[in-house]
């Protein structure tokens, strides 16, 4: 078990989110697409400047900067 | 008889405006990507004899934030009691679709589900138990595929059903920890006149502190929320659920995750998943469109093709137009002599109204006709949304919103539209900015004028299949341009006016769909086509007479057109142009379309009757009247960055609900537009020296 920011995360490769770095307003937008504690989620490809970074959450692709992912924390095998 | 209201909720991008326009025979603009609805919007339909009201509401991933659509959606789910609640989830995924079915199901039990891209689903191997699905949720449940519209008279029998208290849904409400539970039965006496399930959601809103949505409710349902007895209870509750570690600002979270492993449960029991990569196609055609190779080529590839389609295609129609409505005006005149009517009479409504409103038209319909139809496949197909992932690292740098990438795309089809669509981003530094940043994309009424520039003085000196080709790279490089000076002008606006840091982003990527060709292709062309031609008629017909007055009516000799133009000139001529393109731009602030027919107006204006029977006689005119390529690449700017339209500049007053802003959003591009002129000019004239 590893630990590590979502943004550091190699492309397809799943981690499992354990906490969260951010303030509340920001969560709650993460929330509602899904991204919460316990769920699992996969980066899958960078925007042509390296940033964003799509991620797979619960069957959809969202988008994420790098400064958001950064404050989001993974555990991964 | 009683009329039904029904809502229509659901998350983004799932198919409620499809089902909306279906069932009230409305024409809202849909389309793939997240935020094409910003406002609430109302249609009417008849079933059974029983009158409907449908509401199309924002969509949204939860009811718990404070952006202004979520706001609009929850406002209008808790307050304003609708008969139903029509939830369109997507069917490939509504696990995460359920967050927002339990969060609606907390405050209108009257919920009917409607489980739309069936379609979708079944290619992509996803099987649905709407039976066990319904009995878990306790409300009727209709699968759809909102494209075909027989899938929707399920729909409406449940509609009317749930309406006239034939089928009364009883939702299962989600169930948290037990003292959260506890919590909320002890609040909820405190309001005895909110009946169930709203007060239960109202305690849910004290507990978690929410003070923007308390002091809505309380002024929605007049009942004061801050009692003391109220406030003590609350204490009471948060001091319970501090012993279990809850408090305020993780309640919210807690909700959440129960709903969601509910949700988990849900999916589990009713959806078989046949396929298991059902989404490698869509993210396969995602990493080579968003490739560090291929991404922007592909994207720049895309938008020429697009301008050299329209180019090219633009051609024949124009002309045919153009000849016809020569013809029709030789008939004109003949009718005119032989009722012997008055020749200023003649001349007002032939030179004057006539000829404006025919060179709108038979210049202007034509590209907008291809562009249109052209510009929403790629927006059907879900190209959009790519474009904001490709760029957003350049609206990063520039501090702003990656969403503004989206509403920048917007600006294309029309800035107005666009200033209403900046609502999608939730910061209002970043909001301001989009709007101020609009315009310097050319909308459609601006392209065809593009267009013709490019067409007659860039590529006529080209000649063969290359020369449509050249004019749609310049057209698309000012297009660069234009998104250029939007990044620079964000960043600077970031840095001076509107100092703030880029908020957090986040964007879904939706899968591709299949454009519905045939239905864009009416569409557009009936529904676009018919407006434009009613705006032609509308603007370009008094605006005809009023160029006409202007330029037949003579104060000591010199008539009003003139004197304007001859005033602008001098200044006019420092960029590069010349007065009457000037006095065009600004007579042409209703509407862009007539810029082009004041300016031939103004330049024709002593010669009476010369047939324009082609585009190339255009240029001959514009040639004969001291234009280069010089004037040609300035109009060209000029056009790009010049003021906002008349309607645009009305609906960032009504956006911005400020005077200060509009102002600045009118002197901004101009300023642009006269800096970057004046430059292009000094440097030709410094060689040409």
């Amino acid at each position: 078990m590893n630990i590590c920011n979502l943004s550091n995360l190699k492309i397809n490769k799943t981690g499992k989110i354990i906490d969260f770095n951010c303030n509340s307003n920001i969560k709650r937008r993460l929330f509602d697409l899904g991204i919460l504690k316990g769920s699992n989620i996969t980066p899958i490809f960078r925007s042509p400047f390296n940033d964003p970074t799509a991620y797979l959450v619960i069957g959809t692709v969202i988008a994420l900067r790098k400064d958001d992912a950064e404050k989001i924390i993974v555990t991964y095998e | 008889m009683k009329n039904y209201k029904i809502a229509f909720a659901g998350n983004p991008n799932v198919g409620k405006s499809t089902i909306f326009n279906s069932l009230t025979g409305m024409n809202q603009h849909t389309g793939n990507w997240t935020g094409k609805t910003v406002g609430n919007c109302y249609g009417k339909f008849t079933y059974k004899s029983a009158d409907f009201t449908a509401i199309d509401i924002p969509g949204t991933y939860s009811l718990m934030s404070n952006s202004e659509e979520e706001e609009i959606a929850r406002n209008y789910i808790c307050f304003e009691n609708p008969d139903a609640i029509v939830i369109v989830v997507d069917g490939t995924s509504i696990e995460r679709n359920f967050n927002l079915v339990f969060q609606i199901m907390e405050i209108n039990p009257n919920i009917i589900l409607c489980v739309n891209l069936l379609d979708e689903a079944k290619k992509k191997g996803i099987k649905i138990d709407f039976k066990k699905l319904s009995s878990i949720l306790g409300i009727p449940v209709v699968g759809t595929i909102a494209k075909k519209k027989k899938t929707l008279i399920n729909l409406k029998n449940i509609i009317y059903d749930v309406c006239l208290k034939k089928i009364v849904p009883t939702p299962h409400i989600v169930k948290y920890l037990p003292i959260i539970e506890d919590s909320i039965s002890l609040l909820s006496c405190e309001y005895p006149t909110i009946p169930y399930p709203l007060n239960r959601w109202v305690s849910l809103k004290l507990l978690s502190n929410d003070k923007k949505i308390i002091k809505t409710i309380s002024n929605k349902l007049n009942i004061d929320l801050s009692t003391s007895s109220i406030n003590s209870k609350i204490d009471e509750c948060t001091c319970l659920l501090k012993r279990n570690d809850i408090n305020s600002s993780n309640l919210e979270e807690t909700i959440i995750s129960f709903i969601m492993k509910k949700a988990e449960y849900i999916c589990k029991e009713v959806c078989t998943f046949t396929k298991k990569d059902y989404l490698s196609k869509t993210i396969k055609i995602d990493k080579i469109l968003t490739s560090k190779k291929f991404g922007i080529p592909i994207m720049l590839l895309f938008l020429c093709i697009l301008f050299w389609i329209t180019i090219v295609g633009a051609n024949y129609p124009s002309q045919l137009l153009s000849d016809l409505f020569g013809n029709l005006k030789y008939h004109i005149l003949n009718l005119f002599n032989t009722i012997h009517s008055p020749e200023w009479l003649t001349s007002i409504l032939v030179d004057g109204v006539y000829q404006t409103v025919t060179w709108v038209i038979s210049v202007m319909l034509p590209p907008m006709a291809i562009f249109f139809p052209l510009f929403t496949i790629l927006e059907d197909l879900g190209f959009l949304p790519r474009i904001a992932f490709n760029l957003d690292r350049c609206f990063k740098c520039a501090c702003t919103s990656g969403k503004q990438a989206l509403t920048m795309c917007m600006g294309f089809g029309c800035n107005a539209a666009a200033v209403v669509g900046t609502r999608i981003i939730n910061s209002p530094r970043e909001k301001l900015i989009a709007i101020l940043t609009n315009c310097f994309v050319p909308c459609n009424g601006r392209f065809p004028f593009l267009i013709t520039v490019a067409t007659i003085f860039i590529s006529g000196t080209i000649s063969g299949i290359f020369s449509g080709l050249v004019a749609a790279i310049v057209v698309m490089l000012v297009v660069l341009l234009g998104i250029l000076l939007t990044l620079l002008v964000s960043k600077i606006l970031s840095k001076t006016i509107l100092k703030g840091l880029p908020s957090s982003f986040t964007l879904e990527l939706p899968p591709y769909r299949t454009p519905q060709i045939g239905k864009i292709l009416i569409r557009s062309l009936l529904d676009r086509t018919l407006f434009v031609l009613g705006k032609a008629i509308s603007i370009a017909a008094p605006a005809g007479l009023v160029i006409w007055l202007f330029s037949n009516i003579n104060i000591s000799g010199v008539s009003i057109l003139d004197f304007i133009a001859n005033a602008l000139d001098p200044f006019a001529k420092i960029i590069g142009l010349d007065g009457y393109i000037l006095t065009g731009f600004i007579l042409g602030i209703p509407a862009n379309e007539i810029v082009l027919p004041i300016i031939l107006m103004g330049y024709l204006k002593n010669k009476t009757l010369i047939d324009i029977e082609n585009v190339n006689e255009i240029g001959n005119i514009l040639v004969t009247n001291g234009w280069n390529l010089l004037t040609a690449i300035n109009v060209m700017i000029f056009t790009l960055l010049h003021f906002p339209c008349g309607t645009t500049l009305l609906t960032i007053k009504k956006e911005t609900k400020s005077l200060k802003w509009t102002f600045v959003s009118f002197i901004l591009p101009t300023l642009c537009g006269i800096i970057i002129c004046f430059t292009t000019t000094s440097i030709f004239r410094l060689f040409e020296l």
